[in-house]
């Protein structure tokens, strides 16, 4: 077995291990590379199938060419497709777009409350419907108590700190310094009423592995990832308010990853195209809030 | 540390040479040993303080060492290094002429992966068991990781503890080419030749290589971590493989304080970075491998009100041991006290003798309008018949327990208790239990006592081994059902003929 075989085999039985141990499940699907592998990931562990509930928070400021992927993907492979949004923020324009808010609030208003509302229940969810080929208001109000996050632990710092199985408490509170431990290849599946756990069978990959990985399978990625002739490409995706492209030839996978390997982009952080993290607590202070 | 070092094929241990051995050198050498990380090398730190001598380095490397063996840790190699200064780590110091061995780095490079694994018997945990019917999919597809040794198709398995055999029909796995073979680290599925009734948590074999150890109770090393300390006879949840198994702390052999390495005897608990020997007894029989013979299926987990509270592993299986559960009986047996009336008096009074009926099969075959209907007949013939609704205990008998699904060897207990009680009044005892297994009924059967039980079983049998007294298919009607019943309980004359 070579190293991406194993990060592979890894993950399936991280993904199996959840399905197995939580009722109600749900995987965050960002649309980026990330959660795109762990998505193929899924379609292996499940040989095939995708018996999980997938969930993408929409700002309705994400670059369209991200959402048409999104919907293409969802009926190509049959998945179980939920969205769901900050309809009071975007009704009443809080946001960074609308001058109203600074990025930091506008992240933790479209995407962590958002979020947080949408795992719960309280706020309205819409299910992609494969007969009529378009969202419909979904019937199910059921609280995800399992969330299975594309997080990698080498994008940034806060990151590295997670486990494979990570608890949260009732109000999504992250409690950095008091984790379980992880012996071997059991892991805390055991939760109390009222608690509920992110999972990240992705903590182990590299942007590197992302790539080979993506070049391996012949994954399908959204193509903002690639030089269109102008010189630049996006390295991680977002709102395109605060989302920028870096300079970059590079048109193709194996491109990518012949420009990971050269060491071009090894002083540039991945996100450093993402506005909200440079500013005040950045994405450590969003993610003890509940952001992914 | 522990979740960095229980992923660890191997472990570089620092020791700052000018503090000497400390209380944390040792800690750390003890759970490398515990969790089984086999390459160590010890990096002897700071050598630039104490002049870089030989004399220093070498007394060191001779205190240590006898301490890691006996912990059973034999290092691969000592380095004496300055990290700050550079020395040794990648290139060799020219300021310690008097050591020739490897470089922080060479070594790092000569630590191998564990192959050996390919070469061990066959052991595939089964994860869990699926059955996707989207797009006409009609696999039946065990799921799991191989870890250890390797599978093809056609061969025969064996899956332990239930012992029902099958063989590989396909390997399955997603956007691959076609597998003949499934080998060590793999996750992936099979299909088998026949249906079966498997359940997540088996441990998959090959009948032809030397098969794991069965049992309930074994002889383990702990290395607790919990808050709380671990406690004798107290229900725990075990995690071994891809089994979960409710576990009790059986006995404590000794205890080891993992900081100052002192030994302990007479100790009641294992607290918090206590390293145990002890035996452990779990609810069911599962199966493992001792850690020496392969440590993948060797090692396990406890989980404490949700916590993983422990880890450990298992040293050899002590299932012909009277168990926690016969001691618990006979004790109970040999203080039982009896009331002035004989069993035989209530018997004649009654018209019939005591029994204890039990109707099992999945969820959803009526078992309880039968058990009911046949509580009304026996009622209506004058016979001393009771119900128990089982959701009855859990809001009764049952309120201490909450919803914590690591009580179920204690729920079990207490219904086996009941029926104990119950037909030492010498009533004819009914209830009903969702997806029994052949150790459920061994457990009812023996706490039931020295009355005896008789087991129904409606719609698909889903017993390993055990036979049901009746077997009953699922959709007849009540009254033929009830019927069926009433006749075997003739035939096995608990009520007499002509009374009916």
């Amino acid at each position: 077995m070579d190293h991406l075989d194993k990060l592979e085999a890894q993950s399936v039985y991280i993904l199996r291990e959840a399905y197995r141990e939580f009722k109600s499940l749900c995987m965050l699907w960002s649309i980026g590379k990330d959660s795109t592998v762990m998505l193929w990931l899924a379609r292996k562990a499940f040989f095939g199938h995708v018996p999980i509930p997938l969930v993408h928070i929409d700002t309705h400021y994400k670059i369209p060419e991200m959402i048409t992927y999104r919907d293409r993907i969802a009926l190509e492979w049959n998945l179980n497709m939920i969205y769901g949004e900050n309809r009071e923020a975007l009704q009443s324009k809080l946001t960074f777009p609308d001058g109203n808010t600074d990025r930091i609030t506008c992240c933790k208003y479209l995407k962590s409350e958002a979020l947080k509302h949408t795992l719960s229940g309280q706020w309205p969810r819409y299910r992609m419907d494969h007969e009529l080929k378009r969202y419909v208001p979904d019937e199910g109000k059921e609280p995800y108590t399992g969330v299975i996050v594309g997080v990698r632990a080498d994008e940034e710092g806060s990151r590295s700190k997670e486990r494979y199985f990570s608890p949260r408490d009732k109000d999504n509170v992250w409690d950095v310094g008091d984790q379980p431990p992880e012996f071997w290849n059991q892991f805390k599946t055991d939760f109390a009423p009222g608690t509920h756990v992110r999972i990240h069978p992705l903590l182990d990959w590299t942007e590197l592995n992302i790539w080979e990985y993506i070049e391996r399978e012949k994954i399908p990625v959204v193509s903002l990832y690639f030089n269109q002739g102008k010189g630049t490409r996006y390295r991680s995706l977002g709102c395109y308010p605060c989302t920028n492209p870096v300079d970059s030839v590079s048109q193709t996978v194996p491109e990518i990853i012949d420009e990971l390997k050269s060491g071009r982009l090894s002083n540039i952080a991945e996100r450093s195209g993402r506005a909200q993290d440079s500013e005040d607590g950045g994405l450590e202070t969003l993610r003890r809030d509940g952001y992914m | 540390m522990i979740t960095g070092a229980s992923r660890a094929e191997s472990a570089l241990l620092v020791i700052d040479v000018d503090e000497g051995i400390k209380e944390n050198s040792k800690r750390h050498g003890q759970m490398v040993s515990m969790l089984g990380v086999k390459q160590v090398t010890v990096l002897v730190n700071k050598m630039d303080l104490v002049d870089f001598s030989q004399e220093v380095f070498e007394k060191l490397k001779a205190d240590y060492s006898e301490f890691l063996a006996q912990i059973k840790v034999k290092p691969v190699s000592f380095i004496p290094v300055s990290a700050r200064e550079g020395d040794n780590i990648a290139t060799l110091s020219e300021r310690m002429p008097w050591y020739n061995g490897a470089t922080v780095l060479q070594q790092l490079d000569g630590f191998t992966s564990d192959k050996q694994l390919e070469d061990k018997p066959f052991r595939f945990p089964v994860q869990d068991i699926y059955k996707f019917t989207r797009q006409n999919d009609d696999r039946r597809i065990v799921a799991g990781t191989v870890a250890a040794g390797s599978v093809s198709i056609g061969d025969e398995v064996l899956f332990l503890p239930s012992g029902k055999q099958s063989a590989i029909k396909t390997v399955e796995s997603f956007n691959t080419t076609p597998k003949q073979v499934a080998s060590t680290g793999s996750a992936l599925g099979f299909t088998l030749t026949t249906q079966i009734y498997i359940r997540p948590g088996e441990l998959m074999v090959k009948p032809s290589e030397p098969l794991p150890e069965v049992g309930t109770r074994f002889r383990v090393n702990i290395f607790w971590v919990g808050r709380a300390p671990m406690i004798l006879e107290k229900e725990y949840k075990l995690k071994i493989g891809s089994a979960r198994e409710s576990v009790k702390l059986a006995e404590i052999c000794n205890t080891l304080d993992a900081s100052d390495l002192s030994y302990s005897k007479n100790k009641h608990q294992l607290d918090c970075r206590d390293v145990g020997e002890c035996i452990l007894e779990t609810s069911r029989p599962i199966a493992f491998d001792p850690a020496a013979a392969s440590e993948t299926t060797g090692r396990f987990v406890i989980v404490d009100n949700y916590e993983i509270a422990g880890g450990g592993i298992v040293i050899e299986n002590l299932s012909a041991d009277e168990t926690l559960l016969q001691r618990h009986i006979r004790e109970r047996e040999n203080n039982w006290e009896k009331g002035l009336i004989k069993t035989e008096e209530r018997e004649h009074a009654n018209r019939h003798r005591a029994k204890f009926i039990v109707f099992t099969g999945v969820p959803g075959t009526g078992k309880r309008s039968i058990a009911k209907a046949l509580e009304q007949g026996l009622f209506s013939n004058r016979l001393n018949a009771y119900y128990l609704g089982v959701a009855n205990i859990d809001r009764g008998l049952d309120a201490d327990l909450g919803f914590n699904a690591d009580n179920a060897g204690e729920r079990l207990r207490r219904i086996g208790e009941l029926a104990r009680i119950i037909t030492d009044a010498g009533l004819i005892f009914i209830t009903t239990i969702d997806d029994a297994d052949d150790y459920d009924i061994e457990t009812l059967k023996q706490l039931n006592e020295p009355s005896d039980i008789l087991v129904v079983n409606l719609g698909e049998n889903s017993f390993s081994h055990y036979h049901p007294d009746l077997q009953i298919p699922a959709g007849g009607s009540v009254s033929d059902a009830v019927k069926e019943v009433t006749d075997l309980l003739k035939t096995k004359e608990i009520i007499i003929e002509y009374q009916i």
